[in-house]
C-alpha cells in the first residue's frame, strides 16, 4: 500500500523496459565513439604534449620529455602570455555585465507593447548572422567598432587621469568597442525574450492589484523568475568570448603551434593553462550568480527542517510510550499471573 | 440669517473642492498622459521606450552602414574631408576589384560546400544522438550529459593540436573530410549545442505517440523516422540556420583543417578565410594585372568584407521570421 502510493520516490524499471532502455545506446553511439576519438583521447594526447618538447622534421615529430617545464616557461619566460591573459580576464570580467544587463534591458524593451517588433528583432539579431572573426577584424581596423558620437580616445585620456592604469585600460577599451560588445549580446537577446515571454501574465495583475510599481515588478517578479537564464547568458559570454577569434591568447596558440621555438608542446601547455583559467572563470561566475540562494527558498528550507524535527520528536515520544505501554502491559500481567 | 451663512459657506467649501479636485484631476490627466496609469502606457514613455530602440538600433547598425557607405567610394572620396557618409557617386569598381581578388564566384561555391555539407550531416546525425539522449533511459545517461556540457564549454584550442595531427596521421587534413569525419559523429562545430536543441525537443514530444506506434508494430527506428523526426520540423530549422552560419563564419578552424595553414592553389578557399588573407591575394592579383587594378584603400577591403556576409545577409532577409520564432518554439531556453 505505502509503496504504492509514491511511486516515483524510487522508480525501478522492470527487466523489459532495461531491455528498451539499452536501445538508446544504439542511438548515441555515433556520439560516444565521437567523444573518444575527438574529446576524450585528444585531451589526454594533449596534456603528454604539453610534457615534452616537440620539433618537427621532414621525417616526422621528434618529441622529448620536458617534464614540467613547459608550463612553468609560460609564467616565467613568456611575457606576451602572461599580459595577454590579464587584458583577457579584465575585460572578459568587464564584459559579462556590460553584455548581459545591456541584454536585459534590450530584451524588456522588446517585450513590451510597441509596434513594428519584428523590425527591430531583425535589426538586434542581425550581428549573430554577420559577425564572424575577419570581418569583426576588418571593422576594428575601420575604427568602425565605437559609438560614433562618442570620443573614445578623450574618454580614454580621463580614464587614465583618474584610475590607476590597470584599471583604465580594459574600460577604455569597453568603451571603444563598445560597439562591438553589442553585437556579441544578440543570442543572450533572444535568450531573455523568449524567458520574458513565458513569465505568466497573472503574476504581474496579482502584483498591480496589490498595488505594486513596475519598478518592484521587475525586482521581485522578474528578475527572479529569470535567473536561470541570467546565469546561462553570464557563461555563455564567457565561453563566446574565451573561443572568439578576436581574442588574442586564441591568435598567440595559433601563431606559437607552428613557430620555431614554440612549437606543439608549447602550444598545448598553454592550450591547457588557458582552458584551466576559463574553466575557473565559468566556476566563479556560476557561484555569484547561483550561489546565492533566495530569502523565499531559505525560508521555505528551514521551515522544512523544523517539521522534520519536530516529526522526529514526535516518532521519538511515541516509541516511548509504546515501550511504557508494554512495560506496564507485562507488568500487570505477571501481577495477574503472580496472583 | 445664521443657517443661510453657514449654508453659504457650506456651498463654498464644496466649490472649492471641486475646483481642486478639477484641477488636480487636470494634472493626473497630464501625468497619465505621459507616464501612463497601471494599465495604459503614456506617450511620453512611450517616445522614451521608442527613441531608445532607436538609437541602440542605430548604434548596432552603424558598422554595417559605415560598411557600405564605404564600400562605394572612390579614391577621390576617401581623401576628400568634405564627404562623410555620400559618396559622390557610385563606385563599383571597389566591387570588381575585390571580387577579383577573391576569386569570388569559386570561392562563394566553395563556401557553400564546406558550410552546406557538414550542415546536413549536423541535421541529421545530431536528431539521432539528441532523440537517443531524450527517449531513453540508459546507464551513464547522466555521465555522458556532463561529458557533453564539458565539450560545449572546453576551448577548441585544447584539442587543436592533437586533433590537428590525428587528422594529418589518418590522411583527410586539407580536405572536406576534416569536417565530415567530425561532424558524422556527432562531433562538428557546436554540435553539442544542436544535440541539446534536439534533446529539449524530443522531451516535448509525449511519450504516448510512440507508445502508441509501437502497439501498431512500428520498431524503434521506425518510431524515430515516421513519428519523431517529421514533428521535430522546428527543431530542424534552428539547427539548420544556426549550422550553416558557424560554419559559414569560422575562418580559424576552416584554415586549419580544409583550407590548410600554408593554402594551395587547387584546394577550397571560403569566402570568410579569402577575406582573412585578403591584403595578400589582393597584392598578389594586382601585381599580375598590372595597372588595371588600383593600390588597396579601406573601400576595397569594405568592399571585400560586404562580399563575404552578402550571402548570409540575404538568407537571414528571407528567412529571418523562422530564425527568430523558430528559437522560442524549440524550447532552447530550457523549462
Amino acid at each position: 500500500m505505502r509503496q504504492k502510493s509514491e511511486p516515483n520516490k524510487k522508480y525501478r524499471p522492470g527487466r523489459l523496459q532495461a531491455r528498451e532502455d539499452r536501445v538508446g545506446y544504439l542511438f548515441v553511439a555515433p556520439w560516444m565513439l565521437g567523444a573518444i576519438i575527438f574529446v576524450i583521447y585528444p585531451l589526454f594526447q594533449s596534456f603528454v604534449f604539453a610534457l615534452n618538447k616537440i620539433k618537427m622534421t621532414p621525417k616526422g615529430r621528434i618529441s622529448t620529455f620536458v617534464g614540467m617545464k613547459n608550463f612553468t616557461n609560460i609564467w616565467a619566460e613568456d611575457p606576451d602570455f602572461v599580459t595577454k591573459l590579464m587584458t583577457y580576464l579584465a575585460e572578459t570580467i568587464l564584459a559579462i555585465p556590460v553584455i548581459v544587463v545591456f541584454a536585459l534591458m534590450i530584451a524588456m524593451l522588446l517585450n513590451g507593447k510597441i509596434k513594428c517588433r519584428g523590425f527591430f528583432r531583425l535589426i538586434f539579431f542581425l550581428p549573430v548572422i554577420i559577425a564572424s572573426g575577419p570581418v569583426m577584424n576588418q571593422l576594428t581596423d575601420q575604427g568602425a567598432a565605437t559609438i560614433p558620437v562618442m570620443d573614445a580616445t578623450m574618454i580614454e585620456q580621463l580614464l587614465d587621469q583618474y584610475l590607476p592604469h590597470f584599471l583604465a585600460e580594459p574600460i577604455g577599451s569597453v568603451f571603444s568597442n563598445f560597439v562591438m560588445l553589442l553585437w556579441y549580446s544578440g543570442v543572450q537577446i533572444l535568450l531573455f525574450l523568449a524567458a520574458l515571454q513565458k513569465i505568466d501574465a497573472s503574476l504581474y495583475e496579482a502584483a498591480k492589484i496589490d498595488g505594486g510599481s513596475g519598478w518592484e515588478c521587475f525586482w521581485k517578479i522578474t528578475l527572479p523568475t529569470i535567473k536561470p537564464m541570467i546565469l546561462l547568458n553570464a557563461i555563455y559570454t564567457v565561453v563566446f568570448m574565451s573561443n572568439n577569434e578576436q581574442n588574442d591568447i586564441i591568435n598567440l596558440i595559433y601563431t606559437t603551434m607552428f613557430s620555431v621555438d614554440g612549437g606543439y608542446g608549447y602550444a598545448s601547455a598553454m592550450a591547457w593553462m588557458y582552458s584551466i583559467i576559463e574553466l575557473f572563470m565559468i566556476g566563479v561566475v556560476t557561484l555569484i550568480i547561483a550561489g546565492r540562494k533566495d530569502e523565499y527558498e531559505k525560508n521555505i528550507k528551514r521551515h522544512k527542517k523544523q517539521m522534520r524535527k519536530q516529526a522526529r520528536l514526535q516518532r521519538k515520544l511515541e516509541r516511548r510510550r509504546v515501550r511504557h505501554e508494554t512495560k506496564r502491559r507485562r507488568e500487570q500481567r505477571k501481577a495477574i499471573t503472580t496472583k | 440669517m445664521k443657517q443661510r451663512g453657514e449654508g453659504n459657506k457650506g456651498r463654498q467649501l464644496q466649490q472649492n473642492k471641486a475646483v481642486t479636485l478639477y484641477k488636480r484631476s487636470k494634472k493626473d490627466a497630464i501625468k497619465r498622459f505621459l507616464f501612463g496609469s497601471k494599465d495604459k502606457e503614456g506617450i511620453g514613455k512611450q517616445t522614451v521606450v521608442y527613441v531608445l530602440l532607436f538609437s541602440i538600433g542605430f548604434v548596432y547598425l552603424y558598422p554595417l552602414l559605415y560598411m557600405i557607405s564605404k564600400s562605394f567610394m572612390s579614391v577621390d572620396d576617401l581623401l576628400d574631408t568634405s564627404i562623410n557618409w555620400l559618396p559622390s557617386t557610385l563606385y563599383v569598381a571597389n566591387y570588381e576589384n575585390a571580387a577579383k581578388a577573391m576569386d569570388f564566384w569559386n570561392t562563394l561555391k566553395d563556401s557553400i560546400i564546406v558550410a552546406g555539407v557538414p550542415t546536413l550531416i549536423n541535421m541529421f546525425v545530431c536528431a539521432v544522438i539528441g532523440y537517443g539522449f531524450a527517449r531513453y533511459d540508459f546507464r551513464g545517461k547522466k555521465l555522458m550529459m556532463g561529458i557533453l556540457l564539458f565539450s560545449f564549454v572546453l576551448p577548441p584550442q585544447i584539442t587543436m593540436m592533437p586533433t590537428y595531427v590525428l587528422y594529418s596521421d589518418i590522411g583527410i587534413l586539407n580536405s572536406l573530410k576534416a569536417f565530415i569525419i567530425p561532424a558524422i559523429l556527432g562531433q562538428g562545430l557546436k554540435s553539442q549545442l544542436y544535440i541539446l536543441v534536439y534533446y529539449q525537443f524530443f522531451k516535448q514530444v509525449p511519450k504516448a505517440l510512440i507508445e502508441a506506434a509501437k502497439i501498431d508494430g512500428a520498431g524503434h527506428l521506425k518510431a524515430f523516422f515516421k513519428i519523431a523526426l517529421p514533428s521535430a520540423a522546428p527543431a530542424i530549422l534552428v539547427v539548420f540556420l544556426f549550422s550553416i552560419v558557424w560554419y559559414w563564419n569560422e575562418a580559424y578552424l576552416t584554415q586549419l583543417y580544409v583550407v590548410g595553414a600554408f593554402a594551395g592553389t587547387d584546394s577550397f578557399n571560403t569566402l570568410v578565410v579569402a577575406l582573412k588573407t585578403f591584403e595578400d591575394s589582393y597584392n598578389s592579383a594586382a601585381s599580375v594585372a598590372n595597372s588595371q587594378m588600383i593600390n588597396i584603400n579601406e573601400s576595397i577591403k569594405m568592399a571585400a568584407t560586404m562580399l563575404s556576409i552578402l550571402p548570409l545577409l540575404l538568407m537571414y532577409l528571407v528567412l529571418q521570421r523562422n530564425f527568430v520564432e523558430s528559437i522560442d518554439r524549440t524550447g532552447i531556453t530550457g523549462e
